[in-house]
């Protein structure tokens, strides 16, 4: 029996980039560059792993994001994904982290899982939860923020590095698992595998293919609303010495200065 | 007035200083009703009512140690059910946004995490968020359900506000997901004796500057003068020099402390990310055009190994 690996990855606008909000206070995706989101490359690796480690497996990356979000599962499946499902619909624009779990779940559940693997958090967004919704939505194990991962005989093991303590893991399949950036280095793409991704098959689905409402996402669906995005002021110029010896005292003159010390 | 529901973090019933930070924003929007878990629950009850709980719900059992995430999240939506609130609100740690997010899903519920401010507002609380890396501030509502939201460290002053603190037993009904992910073994990080790193007033940091782990001893040695925290950007992380749980950054913790103090960081986009909501920053570093000078309130431009050490010990110097 083949292992089904679905790997979640998101498009993001380039981290290096100017990123800013658009006129309705959503991501702003014309203006920058955009991206595989670094933290899904970690997942992208682990799944390849796994699957290189398993008798027969199957890895299939799935986004949900606009027309150029293409260039995320093109990456994907350069480092060699065999197949990418691209979820893409005009209502899901403004879709928050309730909705977008929604769109997640229903792809994964008919592309059929034994194990999804994701990343820690998107790099835009940041908020780190999706995996955890994606797990309560589907009714199968969480098992994340993991920095070791492994799976054998229809079991998932691995190690989460929290503040307090390190814990060991351990799910039965189908499950979810998530993978930090201290999970082992991504593989960059060779050109072999940049050519066959050309040829791997890429499906495209929208909103009625998984049977969701247009309501049920994007902006008018979302349960939550920015109502205000300022730019913040840029920091007041400070004063800059040069060490000609007494660098440290004056680093303590103006710390003193501040009632640090 | 409304009830504010507050997750409580605590260590075998020491409550950690996040959650003290959360009744001062919960009492802006309501009655404080805390909810403690798991071992040492109840023994957080004077600490709670100390800062302003009015009620403190506990409930103990094995689950909450032994199984991940999910128990926690059956209690909490237990306590959501018993006490209907206007708010839920959460310390926004990896695990607690987690627990968080699952709440507001089972409960119909938007949920807002990371917030660095939360106020009371007409239509419920406005949480101000840090955004892109820190270069954005945004303010934003929980526009359906009950408001989840997760606050981090730091975001507001402990203050007292003592209060009834009845301890309540919590009725909780574990769900058939509760057992799914089982915590096979747990080993404690070992204590620094330094101050959390995401709750310091003070961090100290350092970065490829330090160029070595050896080298990190003159970093700690300036934290332990001040009473800091030690931090390390993802370069000095990723040459092994000082371990991930220390990382500042995009992909390691977010802090924001009264005092930043970075040695021999660029201050690339990966660790402003981690830091810029600073209230003071100062930097050292040999690097006169090095980017973290964009974002310093005092900067010196030298040698870390010069700068550092005789920092330290005017420090000394200076408290006799």
């Amino acid at each position: 029996m083949s292992l089904r690996i679905v790997v979640t990855v998101k498009y993001v606008p380039d981290a290096t980039g100017d990123r800013h909000f658009a006129d309705d206070l959503t991501v702003d995706r014309d203006d920058v560059d955009g991206l595989l989101s670094e933290l899904d490359e970690y997942a992208v690796e682990q799944a390849l792993q796994i699957a290189e480690n398993a008798d027969d497996a199957e890895v299939t990356v799935l986004t949900v994001g606009p027309e150029d979000a293409k260039d995320a599962l093109r990456k994907a499946l350069s480092m060699g994904a065999d197949k990418a499902i691209h979820v893409e619909d005009d209502d899901l624009h403004g879709t928050d982290a309730i909705g977008t779990s929604l769109v997640l779940a229903k792809a994964i559940e008919k592309a059929g899982f034994d194990l999804v693997v994701s990343g820690m958090a998107s790099t835009d967004g940041t908020m780190g939860v999706v995996p955890a919704l994606v797990a309560e939505r589907l009714g199968v194990p969480q098992v994340t923020l993991l920095s070791e991962v492994s799976v054998e005989d229809g079991v998932v093991t691995g190690r989460r590095d929290g503040d307090a303590a390190s814990e060991q893991l351990q799910a039965q399949l189908p499950a979810i698992v998530s993978v930090t950036d201290q999970s082992g280095e991504a593989r960059y793409p060779s050109f072999k595998g940049i050519m066959a991704a050309k040829k791997k098959p890429v499906q495209s689905w929208d909103l009625s293919d998984l049977d969701i409402e247009a309501e049920e996402v994007g902006l008018d669906g979302a349960f939550t609303k920015v109502e205000v995005a300022n730019e913040r002021p840029a920091r007041t110029a400070g004063t800059i010495v040069k060490d000609e010896g007494e660098g440290g005292k004056q680093l303590a003159e103006f710390l003193a200065g501040q009632k640090f010390i | 007035m409304a009830e504010v529901l507050v997750y409580v973090d605590h260590v075998d019933g020491a409550v950690r200083k996040p959650t003290l930070e959360l009744l001062t924003l919960a009492r802006r929007i309501g009655e404080p009703v805390a909810v403690a878990l798991g071992n040492g629950a109840a023994d957080t009850a004077a600490t709670l009512a100390e800062h302003g709980a009015v009620k403190i719900l506990t409930h103990d059992a094995s689950e909450y140690a032994d199984y991940l995430v999910v128990p926690k999240v059956d209690a909490l939506q237990a306590a959501h059910e018993a006490v209907s609130p206007a708010a839920v609100l959460v310390p926004s740690s990896a695990e607690g946004k987690e627990i968080a997010a699952r709440l507001a899903l089972r409960i119909g519920s938007g949920i807002i995490t990371d917030a660095v401010d939360l106020e009371a507002g007409d239509e419920g609380p406005v949480a101000t968020q840090s955004v892109f890396a820190a270069s954005f501030s945004t303010k934003s509502r929980v526009i359906k359900g009950t408001p989840v939201i997760t606050v981090k460290p730091n975001s507001a002053a402990v203050e007292a506000a003592p209060a009834a603190g009845a301890v309540e037993a919590l009725a909780v009904t574990f769900s058939d997901q509760a057992t799914g992910t089982k915590v096979t073994g747990r080993t404690p990080r070992e204590s620094t004796g330094r101050p959390e790193l995401t709750e310091a007033a003070i961090v100290v940091s350092g970065g490829r500057g330090v160029n070595g782990a050896e080298n990190f001893s003159i970093i700690e040695a300036l934290a332990d003068q001040l009473g800091a925290a030690v931090g390390a950007s993802r370069a000095a992380v990723d040459a092994g020099w000082y371990p991930h749980t220390n990382q500042v950054g995009q992909t390691g913790k977010s802090v924001s402390p009264q005092l930043y103090i970075a040695n021999g960081i660029s201050g690339a986009i990966q660790h402003r990310a981690g830091m810029q909501t600073s209230k003071t920053i100062v930097a050292v570093n040999k690097d006169a055009e090095a980017p973290i000078f964009e974002l310093v309130d005092f900067g010196v431009v030298g040698d870390l190994f010069d700068v550092v050490p005789q920092l330290t010990d005017e420090i000394k110097t200076r408290k006799g």
